[in-house]
C-alpha cells in the first residue's frame, strides 16, 4: 500500500474469524518519525491485545481513527508519509534543518554552487501534503465523514454506517438517520455484517467459531456499552451515590459473550479426583536446577500436569473431541489451551500450544512459559488463540481446592488444577499395613459436555491421568 | 401579574431591596437628581435621599473605588456605569481590588455594578459594546445578563444578595422594547440555572441577553421549514450552566452559539470548547459560532446592522447546521 509518498496502515486481519478491532492506544503521533515495524498502535479484538508494528518507515501524517472506536478489518487507520516527503514545507523538503545555516556560506561562495539543485530533488511540490485523499473516511467504505455521534450509536449498536441511507450534506448519516435505521429494525433484520468464515477451513474455524462481537450486540436492542472512550454516559445509567461505572474492553465483551453462550450450548459436568504428586514434586525438584540453569526454564507442576494430560487424551479421544453439527470429530492432534489471567485479573485469555503431543516435558514447560508471558505483555498473535481442542486452567494458584470451569467453546472439556497441599494420607506401608503419610495431594478436575462424554468415560479419563501423575517416570519423558 | 418593561423590572427589584435592606444604596452619575442616564432611578432620590442615592462626580474610579470601601465596611452598593464601555476607566479598582479581595482577605465585597450595553441604536463604538466576556475571564467576578424583565428583576435581587462584585449587564435595547409579567413579591433568580426559552429537538442554540430575541424570532421562522430549534438563554455567564447546555447538546446535537459581543475571545469560545471537550461524543456537526466581527461598533445603521448578528444570520447558520 505504499505509494512511494504515503504508507497507508489498515486494521489488520487479526485471524479467521476476526471482523474488527478496537484502537486501545495510539504509541505513535502525529507528526511522530515511524521506523518500519516500530510498534505503532495497540488494538484489541475479541480474541487478543496486541501491538501493530508499522508497515512503513517516514512519519506520521494523519491518524483517522481515534482511541477507542471499533473498526472493521481493513479500514484505514492512519497514513504514514514517505520520510523525504514529511516535512509540510513545500520549499526544499530534503534538506535538513542544518540547510539555513550553511545558506550563507553558499551564497558567499558565488554562483558555482548551481542555485536549483534542491528543486530538482523534489520534482512533485504537491505529493508531500496529505491532502490528495481528502475523504479518506473514518468508516473505510470511502462514501462519508461519520460525525462523532454517529460514530458513538453505531459502536453501540453494532451497526455499520456505510449501510444506511444519509440525508446529510453529500450523503452523509446524520444522528436522526441512524436512530431511524436502529428504531426500524433494519439492524437487526440485516445480515449479519461479519459472517465467520466456517466452511472454508475446518479445521481451524470450527476450533474457534466464537463469534465475533457486533453481531451478538446487534441482536441484542440495549446494546452494551461500547468499547473504549469516554465513562460519561456510561454513568448517565442512574447511577446511585458511591457507585461507578466503567467502559468496557472487547475483551470483557468477548468474555462475556462466549461464557454466556458455552454455558448455554454445553451441559457441564465436573469431575473431581486426588492426586498423590509426591512423585512429581520429587522429580521436579530434580529437575528445577538443570532445566533453570541449561534452559532458563522453569518445570512448573502445570507442565507435568500438560504433559500427562496429553497422553491420556490421547486415549479418550472423546474428551479432545467437537460436536460439530451431527457428527462427533475426534483429532489425532492436541491444541491444548491455557488459560491465562491478565495483569490485575481483569483479563482471561486462552492461547493454544499447537501440537502439544509434539512435545517433552521441557518442551511443554517453554511453551507455557511462552506463551502466558506473551499473553501478559500482549505479544500474541491472533493465530495463538485459535483452534484450541482441549483446555487446562489453573485457579490453584491461589490456594482454591475445587472448581467448575466453563468450557471453551466449541471443545467438549476442560481441565482444572487446583492447590497443591500436604495433607494426612493413607498408604500402605512394606508390610502392606495402612499408615498416615503426609503427602503433597492435588485436586485436579475435569468439566465436561455431558452432551458427548458420559460420566463413566470422564471417571476413567482421570482416573487414567491420576495413575500417569502418580506413577510419573522420568525416562519417558 | 402586571407586566412591566425590563428597565421598569429593574427598577421596581432595585427599589424593593432598597427598602427592605438599609445597606443597599444606589451610587453613579446623574443617578440622583436626573434619575440616571436612562431613569432606571427616577424619583429614588426623592424617597431615599441623598445619601442612598448618591450623584457622583464624573470618575468611574471613584464610583468603583467608593463601592469597594462602602462594601467591605458592610454596605451593600449598587453602583451604575452611565454605559458598559465606561467600565474600562474602572478596571483596576474592580479588577485588582474588589475581585481579589475576598481570595485575599477573606472579607465579603458585595458590590452590584449595573452596566447598561449592547447596541442597535446607533450608540457608536463607546456607547454600544457587550464587554461581559473580559469580565468574565476574571476570577473573582459574577457576570449576569438577563433577558426578560422576570429574570432582570430576579436576577438583581440576587445580585444584592451575592457576598461578591457581581457585573449586572442590563441590555439597554431591552430596556422599553421588551414587557413581560413581573411578580410583585419579591423573588431571587439563582445563579447558574439556564433557561429553555424555547423547546427544540434539531438544533440547539446557547445565547444571552437581547440575542436570546433574535434567536428565538430565527426559530419561529425555521419552524414553518419544519426545523425544531431550542433556544437556551444562559442567562449567568459565571456562573453557567453547563450541564443545561451538554443536556441541550446531547439532545440535538448541533449547536449554534450565538452572542452580540465580538468573535474572537467572545465567551462563546468557551462554551464551544467545553461542548468539544465534554460532549464532543454526542456532536452530529461542527459546533458553529455567530458573534460580531472583531471591529469596533460601528455608528452608521447600515453599518451597525452589519456589525451585529441580525435574525437573517442566524436563520442561514441553523438552516445549514440543520441541513449538515
Amino acid at each position: 500500500m505504499a505509494t512511494g509518498t504515503q504508507t497507508e496502515v489498515v486494521m489488520p486481519q487479526m485471524g479467521v474469524s476476526v471482523a474488527e478491532g478496537t484502537i486501545t492506544k495510539w504509541l505513535k503521533q502525529v507528526g511522530d518519525a515511524v521506523a518500519m515495524d516500530e510498534p505503532l498502535l495497540e488494538i484489541s479484538t475479541d480474541k487478543v491485545d496486541t501491538e501493530v508494528p508499522s508497515p512503513g518507515e517516514g512519519v506520521l501524517s494523519q491518524i483517522l481513527v481515534e482511541e477507542g472506536v471499533t473498526v472493521d478489518v481493513g479500514t484505514l487507520l492512519a497514513v504514514i508519509a514517505a520520510p523525504e516527503a514529511a516535512p509540510a514545507a513545500p520549499a526544499e523538503p530534503t534538506v535538513p534543518a542544518s540547510a539555513a545555516a550553511t545558506e550563507p556560506a553558499r551564497e558567499a561562495e558565488g554562483p558555482s554552487e548551481p542555485a536549483p539543485a534542491p528543486p530538482v530533488e523534489a520534482p512533485p511540490p504537491q505529493p508531500a501534503a496529505p491532502q490528495p485523499q481528502p475523504v479518506a473516511a473514518v468508516e473505510g467504505n470511502g462514501k462519508t465523514f461519520v460525525s462523532p455521534v454517529v460514530a458513538r450509536i453505531a459502536a453501540e449498536h453494532g451497526v455499520d454506517p456505510g449501510r444506511i441511507p444519509g440525508t446529510g450534506t453529500g450523503g452523509r448519516v446524520t444522528k436522526k438517520d441512524i436512530l431511524a435505521f436502529i428504531e426500524s429494525g433494519a439492524a437487526q433484520a440485516a445480515p449479519e455484517p461479519q459472517p465467520v468464515a466456517e466452511p472454508a477451513e475446518p479445521a481451524v474455524a470450527a476450533a474457534q467459531p466464537t463469534a465475533p462481537a457486533p453481531p451478538a450486540a446487534a441482536t441484542t436492542p440495549p446494546a452494551p456499552p461500547r468499547p473504549a472512550p469516554a465513562p460519561a454516559p456510561v454513568g448517565e445509567a442512574g447511577l446511585l451515590p458511591g457507585e461507578s461505572a466503567e467502559p468496557m474492553t472487547a475483551m470483557r465483551r468477548g468474555v462475556m459473550e462466549h461464557m454466556r453462550r458455552s454455558v448455554d450450548t454445553s451441559a457441564h459436568v465436573t469431575s473431581a479426583i486426588e492426586v498423590d504428586m509426591s512423585k512429581v514434586v520429587a522429580i521436579r525438584e530434580r529437575l528445577k536446577g538443570e532445566y533453570q540453569k541449561s534452559y532458563g526454564v522453569n518445570p512448573t507442576y502445570l507442565a507435568f500436569i500438560a504433559r500427562a494430560t496429553v497422553d491420556a487424551l490421547n486415549d479418550y479421544p472423546w474428551v479432545n473431541a467437537e460436536i460439530r453439527g451431527e457428527a462427533i470429530v475426534t483429532r489425532q492432534f492436541v491444541n491444548l489451551g491455557i488459560a491465562v489471567s491478565l495483569a490485575d485479573g481483569k483479563g482471561l485469555i486462552v492461547p493454544v500450544i499447537k501440537h502439544a503431543e509434539d512435545l517433552n516435558l521441557l518442551g511443554m514447560a517453554r511453551q507455557i512459559a511462552d506463551v502466558a508471558e506473551r499473553a501478559r505483555t500482549k505479544k500474541l498473535l491472533p493465530d495463538d488463540v485459535q483452534g484450541g481442542t482441549f483446555t487446562i486452567t489453573n485457579p490453584g494458584g491461589y490456594g482454591t481446592f475445587h472448581g467448575t470451569p466453563i468450557i471453551s467453546q466449541p471443545q467438549v472439556g476442560i481441565l482444572g488444577t487446583y492447590a497443591l497441599v500436604k495433607r494426612p494420607w493413607v498408604v500402605q506401608d512394606d508390610l502392606g499395613q495402612d499408615v498416615i503419610a503426609i503427602r503433597p495431594l492435588m485436586n485436579i478436575t475435569l468439566t465436561y459436555d455431558h452432551r458427548l462424554v458420559d460420566g463413566a468415560y470422564a471417571g476413567q479419563f482421570l482416573r487414567d491421568l491420576r495413575q500417569r501423575l502418580e506413577t510419573w517416570d522420568e525416562t519417558s519423558y | 401579574m402586571p407586566e412591566k418593561t425590563y428597565l421598569q423590572a429593574i427598577s421596581d427589584g432595585l427599589r424593593q431591596e432598597m427598602r427592605r435592606d438599609p445597606r443597599v444604596f444606589v451610587l453613579g452619575e446623574d443617578v440622583g437628581v436626573y434619575g440616571g442616564a436612562f431613569k432606571v432611578t427616577l424619583g429614588f432620590q426623592e424617597e431615599f435621599g441623598p445619601w442612598r442615592v448618591i450623584d457622583m462626580p464624573l470618575s468611574e474610579t471613584a464610583i468603583m473605588g467608593g463601592a469597594t470601601g462602602a462594601a467591605l465596611m458592610g454596605m451593600r452598593p449598587v453602583a451604575e456605569m452611565q454605559f458598559a464601555d465606561f467600565v474600562s476607566c474602572a478596571w483596576d479598582h474592580l479588577v485588582t481590588v474588589a475581585a481579589k479581595q475576598h481570595y485575599r482577605s477573606g472579607t465579603p465585597i458585595p458590590i452590584v455594578l449595573r452596566l447598561p450595553s449592547g447596541g442597535g441604536f446607533s450608540g457608536g463604538p463607546f456607547h454600544s459594546q457587550n464587554p461581559e466576556s473580559s469580565f468574565a475571564h476574571i476570577p473573582g467576578l459574577k457576570v449576569v445578563c438577563p433577558a426578560t424583565p422576570e429574570d432582570a428583576k430576579g436576577l438583581l435581587t440576587s445580585s444584592i444578595e451575592d457576598p461578591n462584585p457581581v457585573l449586572f449587564f442590563e441590555h439597554k435595547h431591552l430596556y422599553r422594547r421588551i414587557k413581560g409579567e413581573v411578580p410583585d413579591d419579591r423573588y431571587t433568580t439563582p445563579f447558574g440555572e439556564a433557561r429553555v426559552h424555547r423547546q427544540g429537538d434539531d438544533v440547539t442554540v446557547i445565547t444571552w441577553g437581547a440575542m436570546v430575541y433574535t434567536a428565538n424570532e430565527a426559530a419561529g421562522r425555521l419552524e414553518q421549514e419544519d426545523i425544531s430549534v431550542e433556544v437556551i438563554d444562559l442567562r449567568t455567564l459565571i456562573p453557567w450552566d453547563r450541564e443545561a447546555v451538554l443536556s441541550s447538546v446531547r439532545k440535538c446535537s448541533k449547536v449554534l452559539v450565538l452572542h452580540e459581543d465580538t468573535r474572537t475571545g467572545g465567551f462563546g469560545g468557551e462554551i464551544a470548547a467545553t461542548i468539544a471537550e465534554e460532549a464532543f461524543e454526542d456532536l452530529d456537526a461542527p459546533v458553529k459560532r455567530i458573534a460580531a466581527p472583531d471591529c469596533p461598533v460601528p455608528f452608521s445603521p447600515p453599518l451597525e446592522k452589519a456589525f451585529i448578528p441580525q435574525v437573517d444570520d442566524v436563520v442561514t447558520a441553523l438552516r445549514d447546521l440543520a441541513a449538515y
